[in-house]
């Protein structure tokens, strides 16, 4: 066998979603008009079956295709928790697809390859494979914000999504070059070794750092980079702002992973300041601006730029109890995004989006087990005891005072403490305002509203018993640094 | 080696004339063309720089397949030029400024602390076959990046497709099923027009 096909099984679980989203894609075009469910029904199982694969891969390391590729625990635990997203995303799908005349194939081929460029992103150990497996990724995600093309809001969001991206990708490429510039080689163990004798006070690294964390932080929607996130969520299909809000965020959580841990963390010192200075301006912007919001999505697109802020106090950290909580902020966001646009996809129905925040009032007489989820989410996402919002924040700040930065907890935690009112506002009118005599029925979906019970009372669940998720992220991050 | 040194600085030259030209042509059928100029002259370099292969598929690439698309689209579109260049003026001073500081931050950069760690090339071997090179290269130690890119050419086939396909209802279209399966007797019918004999 030739050298560089060395441990080619380590690229297993890729090479099945790549096939089998092209099995999707054909699949869907001849069976597609007799069997309308074929496209998802084969999705999940290629999720469950990608899901059986990393299993297998657990507990292996090492690197394969000349070291493009790189297996370890992250890339295990990061991969899994994509395919459970993706998984949740196609499970809220249906309904809202089929109301709005977009039930094709086409998406769910979309959110495999989109999952795919995650893998390839979360697997990465050489520049190439990682900013490929980010392009995949955009360009897939940009396709899914313009599907409905009949619809001006999406197109608009898909455009100005697709100029946006395209810029943060030269800004990533851009610091990319610099550092290959500086070191000489696209593998990042390599890159991490020659940086040993780097000052940290070379211009070319700083530049390098800078553009690299800027393309990062526009990836991830961290303020000043967020100018795209609330048109884009609010413009897109619900269920592609689900997905926006979801595996694509451990792709950028990857990012920081691979780039600036991996190869980087030699540099702390240089890259933790601007993440210091991304952290402080998303706490204010996302919590401030989420408040003046009338759109849940647009609200949740702030309070994603809120979010991001919160895990970066990890990152700022710069221990692995840092990282390891940063990745746990990271999946517990996700599960709090997916269900609380899983419940604005529920409470839809055809000709009718539930995207304001009045569309909530009084559901507590309209469907009081609906609304007690929602109290969960918003609950969680405010971070109230005992939700899994909660303690996601407490481990980021315990990390964050550990390392040293006292004044940064305390300002996270004065804005954590604002943040929480517009959560409050959502509960506050489902409960004590009267539904509005226009919100009309509730239309009965078993599948996706038994999804989001799972969903949400996981962030009860975790928020009682988080010990499990904490010491898999842990596990996680053994080898990273 | 003063030859090449003459031909560089000719083909940069005229590289540079027309990027320039590719921007303020008033006819974007020209700016096409101009551009096709430009990349011949890149190939040209790519040449001197002993990248043969790498010269002659962005000529046969770029200047063959995406130059000609390219100016079918230009010459389909019915493109207001006089419209897209209303702010041009306006815009250009911060369009200047901000190209000026960029190139003066990136000059500062490199002539305070040069890339030093990148070994120059070294002299090329006599009987060197890049096209081969290149080729072993791609498929054995990057295939992986390779594949991926071909896994984004599809996407982007995926994508375009599912967003411009739109099927019409009540469109006349060819039924090529139907017409090859037809024969002779279904098409003509032999009627007998002689008036009967009274």
């Amino acid at each position: 066998m030739n050298a560089f096909l060395l441990h080619w099984t380590f690229a297993i679980p890729e090479i099945w979603v790549l096939i089998m989203a092209c099995v999707v894609l054909l699949a869907d075009l001849y069976l597609g008009e007799r069997l309308r469910d074929v496209a998802p029904v084969l999705t999940v199982l290629t999720l469950l079956g990608a899901a059986v694969l990393t299993f297998f891969e657990l507990g292996q390391s090492g690197t394969t295709f000349a070291g493009l590729l790189v297996l370890d625990p992250f890339t295990n635990v990061a991969e899994l928790f994509s395919y459970l997203a993706v998984l949740m995303v196609v499970l809220y799908s249906r309904r809202y697809l089929m109301d709005r005349g977009i039930y094709r194939g086409e998406i769910y081929v979309l959110l495999l390859f989109a999952l795919l460029g995650v893998m390839v992103m979360v697997s990465g150990a050489n520049l190439l494979s990682i900013y490929l497996g980010l392009e995949l990724l955009a360009l897939s995600q940009y396709a899914l914000v313009a599907f409905n093309r009949d619809s001006l809001v999406a197109t608009e969001a898909g455009l100005k999504y697709f100029v946006l991206g395209a810029l943060a990708s030269g800004l990533l490429l851009y610091g990319m070059s610099l550092l290959y510039g500086l070191t000489g080689t696209l593998e990042v163990r390599h890159i991490a070794a020659a940086l040993v004798n780097v000052t940290s006070s070379n211009l070319i690294l700083v530049f390098a750092l800078v553009f690299i964390v800027a393309g990062i932080a526009f990836k991830l929607g961290a303020a000043p980079f967020h100018m795209w996130l609330p048109d884009v969520y609010q413009g897109a299909p619900t269920v592609v702002t689900t997905f926006l809000a979801s595996a694509p965020k451990i792709g950028a959580f990857a990012l920081i992973i691979r780039l600036l841990v991996d190869g980087g963390y030699g540099m702390l010192e240089s890259w933790q300041q601007i993440f210091i200075a991304l952290t402080l301006v998303s706490l204010v912007v996302g919590n401030l601006i989420a408040i003046a919001q009338q759109n849940l999505k647009r609200m949740l697109a702030y309070s994603t730029v809120g979010h991001v802020g919160f895990l970066s106090l990890g990152i700022v950290a710069g221990t692995e109890a840092g990282f390891a909580s940063a990745f746990f902020y990271t999946i517990v966001y996700v599960l709090m995004s997916l269900a609380g646009f899983g419940m604005i996809l529920l409470l839809t129905r055809a000709g009718f989006e539930a995207d304001r925040i009045d569309d909530f009032k009084g559901l507590s007489q309209r469907k009081p087990w609906y609304a007690f989820l929602m109290l969960i989410i918003m609950f969680s996402m405010a971070g109230v005891p005992p939700t899994v919002g909660f303690y996601a924040k407490l481990a980021v700040f315990q990390a964050v005072i550990a390392a040293g930065y006292v004044w940064l907890a305390v300002i996270g935690v004065l804005l954590a403490v604002i943040g929480a009112f517009y959560y409050l506002r959502v509960v506050k009118v489902m409960y004590f305002d009267a539904p509005e005599p226009e919100s009309g029925p509730i239309v009965r979906d078993d599948l996706a509203s038994a999804t989001l019970s799972i969903n949400s009372l996981a962030l009860l669940v975790l928020g009682i018993v988080p010990g499990p998720l904490m010491a898999f992220c842990f596990y996680a991050m053994q080898g990273v640094i | 080696m003063i030859i090449t040194t003459i031909l560089f600085y000719l083909f940069s030259a005229i590289l540079l004339g027309s990027a320039t030209a590719v921007i303020t042509a008033r006819n974007p059928v020209y700016a096409s063309l101009f551009l096709v100029l430009a990349f011949f002259n890149a190939a040209a370099l790519f040449i001197l720089l002993g990248a043969e292969f790498l010269g002659l598929i962005l000529i046969l690439v770029y200047v063959g397949a995406v130059m000609v698309l390219f100016l079918f689209v230009v010459m389909m579109l019915d493109i207001n030029l006089t419209r897209l260049k209303e702010g041009f003026l306006s815009y250009l001073p911060l369009g200047l400024a901000i190209a000026i500081l960029g190139v003066l931050e990136l000059a500062v950069v490199f002539w305070t602390s040069p890339l030093g760690h990148i070994p120059a090339p070294g002299p090329i071997p006599a009987n060197a076959d890049n096209t081969r090179a290149l080729g072993v290269l791609l498929y054995t130690h990057y295939l992986y990046p390779f594949e991926i890119a071909a896994v984004i050419l599809l996407v982007a086939i995926i994508a375009a497709i599912a967003l411009t396909l739109r099927r019409r209802q009540g469109t006349k279209t060819q039924s090529i099923d139907a017409q090859m399966a037809v024969r002779a007797k279904d098409r003509i019918s032999l009627v007998n027009l002689r008036r009967p004999e009274q």
